[in-house]
């Protein structure tokens, strides 16, 4: 099972170390350092690298690599889910993950550690039962356990970790019973050059904020169930229920969640809320080129299209851009050779327009590679797969909940060659 | 206030201030530089000075207290060992506390400090433990008899730990099950025989059930402990899928990922026209493509595993192509895996997608992907013939890029487009010749060469380009060299008369001026080829080369099956059998998937023994291996099954059997000539063909030369009163041939039964067990009609003589000569292979008597052309005796005649075939000389029969 784990932040230091077994010397990690020195990029690390005697999976999240070691046969997921959810800890627990809070909160990141596996097997990993072995440090809490004395590890047994509901904890109690659900909805997209969608799929989350008291059972249940083929849910979901009546009925997790994803694959009809019309060349002589790009809605259903941005990936011999926005703003970045046009709003009267002349490196040839455009947008109040609640209900408990269901769409990898 | 205080030091020296603090009555003052020594120890300083003073803090009410006091002795402990069995009291009395938490914690910190002493003092507690009443105690004591494991195996074996963990699987809380589970399948590991997961129907259910109701981590580990079961009917596969199968839509991909396993390797024994097993199928794509949209790492386990299950089951994403395409901003390692799986699932149907995709790849920015990419479109080539000719015209608009790179990967890939079509594209030569000067890669310069060599005779100034080369001949790399050998001496025998003193050049450069060993090797075969038979060199040089296909790059199906076997773990990753890699020590079980019961297939992929020989694909690269596999498998059958065909055309069958023989004989030989042979394909070929007359002759030389041999010896005179004459045993497999087994045998017909009889002799040092017999097809269905019966082992020098009865009833295929027949044997060892010739008198069946009218009307209707007169020299027999012995043989004479003192004997024999052959044979008194006239419709027997004629009359 997992045998050890260190923290290495973007600059290469090793700054945590944690063995669930007998101590590995952190000198196995500068196999770790090779590999990354190979890569460039600290995304193209690869996940699994080999050495002689161990095998190191590793993460990037947060410019930080979370480099674990193992030495027998241990399914490669395991290890990176697990990964996962120590990171997606720290960031519930400190707000976000980054070097600085692990710093700063290093004997809790350790007890925290020490909590979610034993010997290499995971222990607890759900954040509610977490949280009732280990408090999360709050400016409040820190303040009155100096006064009083008293810790932040809880003395009682987490009455999650046994029952067949792990994820939830007994005695919840609240004045204001309500329950959110956020529908949100990615479009990966590429088009090619004339705008046609070379490929297309939604993937949904549905995120929920649950503060019910009590051991409230919930069913929700969707208008049109049908689009949803391809499902993951959270373990508190019963599958059953799914498979035989489409609705998802559950009792759920104390706080935020994520109930479950979906995915609406390329076969379906994908609406696209925006089309670009785009014109980037570079002239054979005279180390200039040209930039012509236009965006307008497509299918938006109605809604307006905002925080529109578009990136642009230029290739190296771009010194470079003098261009002019109808709307927004430009910046060109000379290091990273990344153009962000900051649109916001889209106007469908008047179409946001950029254009202007790129200047290249004196002498270069022209460049081979089309660079690539990269959109970023957001409907507010719309899933762009047509997917509705229908209603929610609750059982078990007696009070009535507020309750709350909001729709946002985005784009994910949504890309636009040239 | 954050943690970040505590790595503050002041002047004094830290260790001393901590010591100060920790010895401190203050509880909270304590507590804090507890903490001050925890966060020094996570950074790799080294605090274990301060050992006996944090030991001290240990006895505290204050539960953090002690969890930071535990996490400092399981860091300590080991460089410790004494002061840490101060600990153990403390230890043991926690694990006695009412609160279930801090017994728990007890046993788990207890288990955690690998030290041996501490060890003894903890099988007390944790036997407790073990039974606790309290399920939480329970499954952290389960996860502890692992780690006690991992320091003392022994101790856990001989205090029957592992029988009590065996009944936890048992137990009721399924948490507990999960952890146990966990625990005996990482202490399996490392006793892969010790079957200590003994999986049955009734454990199976209880896991089945914890599955439900455990965290997704136990499920993890539940389910790839259910992956090693074998169902025992395909009913009971089929209600363990329905149970894993809501496992697909779990959030976590690991368990998503386990539970494909299970089903991959489970629905293998469910019949495919089961209802069932389409549903399966289609529940099984969504959750792969789910995958895909998880973080990059997620994807990438996923994608090495995708590419397996493809391989196997290319049904079930063959519509999901799309999810496949690369994205601008994936990790290259997704992109690169990715790649490989587009010309995976690439088809007809898709190409057109596919290629679009492709040529988009090759203008990125990333190197090493745009090299893939255009790979890729050669492979689309080679892949789907139909789409060839949109792929060359693709790879040439990107040769017209002049990007460097692209060039030379695009010509590498029109080399092996090449071999798959030959004289096809080779319009686009002049294209690629442009080209020349900018390749600076050795695989691009070694492929142009070989497409200039291989076509010189097209390419006008083919000398000129590959002189060019010669230049700088000694800077190139080995591939070139070798590339640029072969390809001066194909332009040497295409043009002869242009190009002498260019190939002199070549040939001079590679055996004086290189000190590689291949090089020169090569460079004096081809001289001494050229020198000694240029028509031989042209055979062997020029000969045509086989078809490349694109199955290359899959992977070897038991390889795959075992792989499958293997889903979600770090061997998929690697897509290499786990004891390939797996730390040395521990020996790795190979895992098959199971065989699919009920439903008439055998096998899952078509076979072509089934379809019948009539629809046999042409064989793209017949090789050893085929055949090998086929007379293997066929092992496996029960005896009286057809026997599959040999795919290749006979010759090649012939080849194939021989190859191993071959081999050996070669093996001396080698020595002398030192060095490796091989090389270019073209060479290998070349010599492999030219020795295989030689052991063709050897292999069959010792069967009737023997045989002969030993009749010659016994001498005439002594006959048998009657019955078929039976060749004595001649030695049909030597020792040395086959790792010590020698097999020596004859045929005989008795009672209407063909029979084979077999003397094994073990001439090894070993046991030699599991023997089982094949025959190649031959000429007339020999087969063997049950199975070799040798029952007990054969020890070392043992001799078993063994009587194997044949039927007719095989498959049919003509062998040369005629009564050839050739057999594969099976041992524990290995397979071995030997041919051996059986007197055609085998085949004369006991109703073999013709009805004188037939005769005669028969005798006319055969053409005369069909006759054929043999003498049959010193015999000295009367006609009586003659017609006696012969009978024995089941020859029978119809008539008798005497004309002048001449005696005419007619004769008829019927074949096992049905085949008639009618004689007539005269005697001369006096004469002991014999004119033997055979007619037959299949005048090729005639030889035979006449050969049984003289063996049965000379004994």
């Amino acid at each position: 099972m997992i045998h050890s784990l260190f923290l290495i932040n973007n600059a290469g230091d090793l700054f945590l170390e944690k063995h669930w077994k007998s101590v590995i010397s952190r000198s196995v990690c500068d196999y770790f350092f090779e590999a990354r020195e190979k890569a460039v990029e600290p995304d193209n690390v690869p996940p699994v690298i080999r050495t002689p005697h161990h095998y190191l999976i590793n993460i990037y999240r947060e410019k930080i690599f979370f480099v674990s070691v193992i030495q027998t046969e241990v399914p490669p997921l395991f290890v990176i889910e697990f990964l996962h959810r120590v990171a997606e800890t720290f960031q519930d627990y400190f707000g976000e993950c980054s070097e600085t809070t692990i710093k700063d909160n290093v004997v809790i990141v350790y007890e925290l550690l020490e909590e979610m596996l034993d010997n290499g097997f995971p222990l607890a990993t759900e954040s509610n039962i977490l949280k009732e072995l280990i408090r999360p440090p709050t400016i409040l809490r820190t303040m009155v356990n100096t006064i009083t004395g008293s810790s932040n590890v809880g003395e009682t047994l987490p009455t999650g970790q046994l029952s067949t509901i792990p994820w939830r904890r007994a005695g919840v109690k609240y004045t204001n019973n309500e329950a959110y659900f956020d529908v949100v909805e990615e479009i990966d997209a590429i088009l090619d050059k004339s705008g046609t969608t070379v490929f297309a799929e939604i993937q949904g989350v549905i995120d929920a904020c649950v503060k019910l008291s009590g051991m409230p059972d919930l069913t929700l249940s969707f208008m049109n169930p049908r689009l949803l083929d391809d499902v993951s849910f959270h373990p508190c979901v019963r599958y059953k229920r799914w498979e035989s009546e489409r609705v998802i009925s559950f009792i759920p997790p104390d706080g935020n969640f994520q109930l479950m994803s979906y995915h609406i694959s390329a076969q379906n009809l994908v609406a696209i809320p925006v089309y670009v019309k785009q014109n980037i060349s570079f002239f054979e002589t005279g180390s200039s080129g040209r930039l012509d790009i236009t965006v307008g809605p497509k299918q938006t259903m109605g809604k307006t299209v905002e925080c529109l941005v578009v990136t642009v990936h230029m290739p190296k011999v771009v010194l470079s851009a003098n261009l002019n926005a109808t709307q927004g703003t430009y910046n060109y970045d000379p290091v990273t050779k990344i153009l962000v046009w900051d649109i916001g709003k889209l106007n469908s009267q008047k179409l946001p327009n950029l254009k202007g002349s790129l200047s290249l490196q004196s002498g270069a040839p022209k460049p081979e590679e089309n660079p690539s455009l990269n959109i970023d947008l957001k409907i507010q109040q719309l899933a762009i797969s047509g997917l509705k609640v229908n209603r929610l209900d609750m059982y078990g408990e007696k009070y009535k909940p507020f309750k709350g269901v909001k729709y946002v769409t985005k784009a994910g990898k949504f890309q636009v060659r040239t | 206030m954050t943690d970040s205080k505590y790595f503050t030091t002041t002047k004094k020296g830290e260790i001393f201030e901590l010591k100060a603090e920790l010895n401190s009555d203050k509880k909270e003052k304590k507590k804090e530089a507890v903490k001050k020594v925890i966060a020094s120890m996570t950074v790799g300083k080294d605090v274990s000075a301060l050992f006996p003073d944090v030991v001290n803090c240990m006895q505290t009410d204050n539960l953090e207290l002690k969890k930071l006091v535990y996490l400092y002795l399981m860091n300590y402990a080991k460089s410790q060992p004494d002061m840490a069995i101060m600990a153990v009291n403390t230890f043991v009395k926690d694990c006695e506390d009412p609160n279930p938490l801090i017994r728990a914690l007890a046993v788990r910190t207890m288990g955690c400090i690998r030290v041996d002493k501490i060890t003894e003092y903890l099988c007390e507690p944790l036997r407790k433990c073990l039974k606790d009443e309290d399920p939480y105690v329970r499954k952290t004591a389960a996860v502890c008899v692992a780690k006690l494991h991992d320091i003392n195996a022994q101790l856990v074996e001989d205090q029957g730990f592992l029988d009590t963990l065996k009944d936890l699987i048992s137990d009721s809380n399924p948490m507990v099950v999960a952890n146990a589970v966990a625990a005996l399948s990482e202490i399996a590991e490392s006793h892969p025989n010790s079957n200590l997961l003994d999986l049955n129907p009734q454990t199976i259910n209880k896991l089945l059930t914890a599955l439900n109701e455990c965290t997704e981590w136990g499920q993890i580990f539940i389910l790839d402990c259910l992956a090693n079961y074998t169902p025992r009917d395909d009913r009971e596969s089929q209600s363990i899928c329905e149970r894993v199968t809501p496992r697909l839509s779990h959030a976590n991909s690991a368990v998503v990922l386990s539970a494909v396993k299970v089903l991959m390797k489970f629905m293998e024994m469910l019949p495919k026209d089961l209802d069932y097993y389409g549903t399966l199928l289609k529940k099984l794509a969504p959750p792969l493509v789910t995958l895909l949209s998880a973080e990059p790492e997620l994807q990438y386990v996923a994608l090495r595993n995708i590419n397996l299950i493809v391989q196997k089951r290319p049904e079930i994403l063959k519509h999901e192509m799309k999810v496949f395409f690369v994205k601008y901003n994936d990790p290259i390692y997704v992109k690169l895996e990715k790649l490989d799986i587009m010309i995976r699932l690439a088809s007809q149907a898709n190409i057109a997608q596919v290629l679009a995709e492709l040529k988009e790849y090759a203008t990125e920015v990333d190197v090493d992907f745009v090299r893939k990419a255009v790979r890729a479109i050669g492979r689309c080539a080679i892949k789907v013939e139909q789409s060839a000719e949109r792929c060359v015209s693709t790879l040439l608009d990107l040769i017209q890029t002049k990007v460097n790179y692209v060039v030379q990967e695009a010509i590498v890939v029109i080399k092996d487009i090449f071999r798959k079509y030959p004289n096809k594209y080779e319009s686009v030569i002049a294209t690629l010749c442009e080209n020349l000067d900018s390749l600076d890669e050795p695989e691009a310069r070694a492929a142009m060469i070989w497409i200039v060599g291989e076509y010189a005779e097209r390419i006008d100034n083919a000398d000129e380009l590959l002189e060019s080369f010669l230049e700088g001949f000694h800077d190139e790399s080995t591939q070139v060299q070798l590339q640029l050998l072969t390809a001066i001496v194909k332009l040497f025998l295409k043009k002869p008369t242009e190009t002498q003193e260019l190939v002199q050049q070549v040939l001079s450069l590679a055996t004086q001026d290189s000190d590689n060993p291949d090089l020169r090797d090569r460079g004096y075969i081809y001289w001494r080829l050229l020198s000694t038979d240029p028509v031989a060199a042209k055979e062997v040089v020029l000969a045509e080369k086989p078809l490349i296909s694109e199955e290359t790059d899959l992977i070897e199906p038991t390889l795959l099956e075992e792989l499958i076997c293997h889903i979600g773990t770090l061997a998929s990753v690697y897509h290499k059998p786990p004891s390939a890699f797996v730390e040395g020590s521990r020996g790795v079980q190979h895992k098959r998937l199971p065989a699919r019961a009920g439903s008439g297939e055998s096998a899952e992929s078509p076979d072509v023994g089934q379809s019948g020989p009539a629809e046999a694909p042409p064989a793209v690269i017949p090789s050893q291996g085929d055949l090998l596999g086929d007379l293997l498998n066929l092992d496996l059958a029960p005896p009286t099954a057809t026997i599959p065909s040999v795919q290749p055309s006979m010759q090649m069958g012939a080849m194939d059997l021989l190859g191993g023989g071959l081999d050996s004989l070669m093996g001396d030989e080698s020595d002398t000539l030192g060095g490796d042979i091989g090389g270019s394909p073209s060479m290998g070929a070349g010599l492999g063909a030219a020795p295989a007359a030689m052991p063709a002759a050897l292999g069959s030389a010792p069967a009737v030369g023997g045989g002969l041999g030993d009749l010659f010896d016994l001498g005439g005179g002594v006959g048998m009163p009657t019955g078929a004459y039976v060749a004595p045993k001649t030695v049909w497999l030597p020792a040395m041939k086959a790792k010590g087994l020698e097999i020596s045998g004859t045929f005989a017909r008795r009672g209407g039964i063909i029979q084979m009889d077999l003397s094994l002799t073990n001439k090894a040092m070993s046991v030699m067990t599991d023997f089982a017999i094949q025959f190649n097809r031959n000429s007339f269905g020999l087969a063997p009609a049950g199975p070799l019966q040798v029952l007990t082992p054969l020890s070392p020098n043992q001799t078993i003589d063994v009587s194997l009865p044949l039927s007719t009833s095989g498959p049919v295929m003509k062998m040369e000569p005629l009564n050839n027949l050739q057999v594969a044997v099976k041992n524990n060892i290995d397979v071995f292979y030997f041919s051996c010739q059986y007197p055609l008198s085998l085949l004369f069946v006991e109703d073999g008597k013709m009805e004188r009218q037939v005769f005669l009307a028969t005798w006319k209707d055969i053409p005369n052309d069909n006759e054929a007169q043999f003498q049959i020299k010193d015999i000295h027999l009367n006609s009586d005796a003659a017609s006696n012995k012969l009978q024995g043989s089941n020859i029978f004479t119809i008539a008798k005649r005497t004309v002048e003192g001449q005696d005419m004997l007619y004769q008829s024999v019927k074949l096992t075939n049905a085949i008639w052959v009618l004689a007539e044979m005269r005697i001369q008194t006096g004469n002991p000389n014999y004119t033997l006239s055979i007619k037959c419709r299949a005048p090729e027997v005639s030889q035979f029969v006449y050969q049984c004629y003289e063996l049965v009359l000379k004994n």
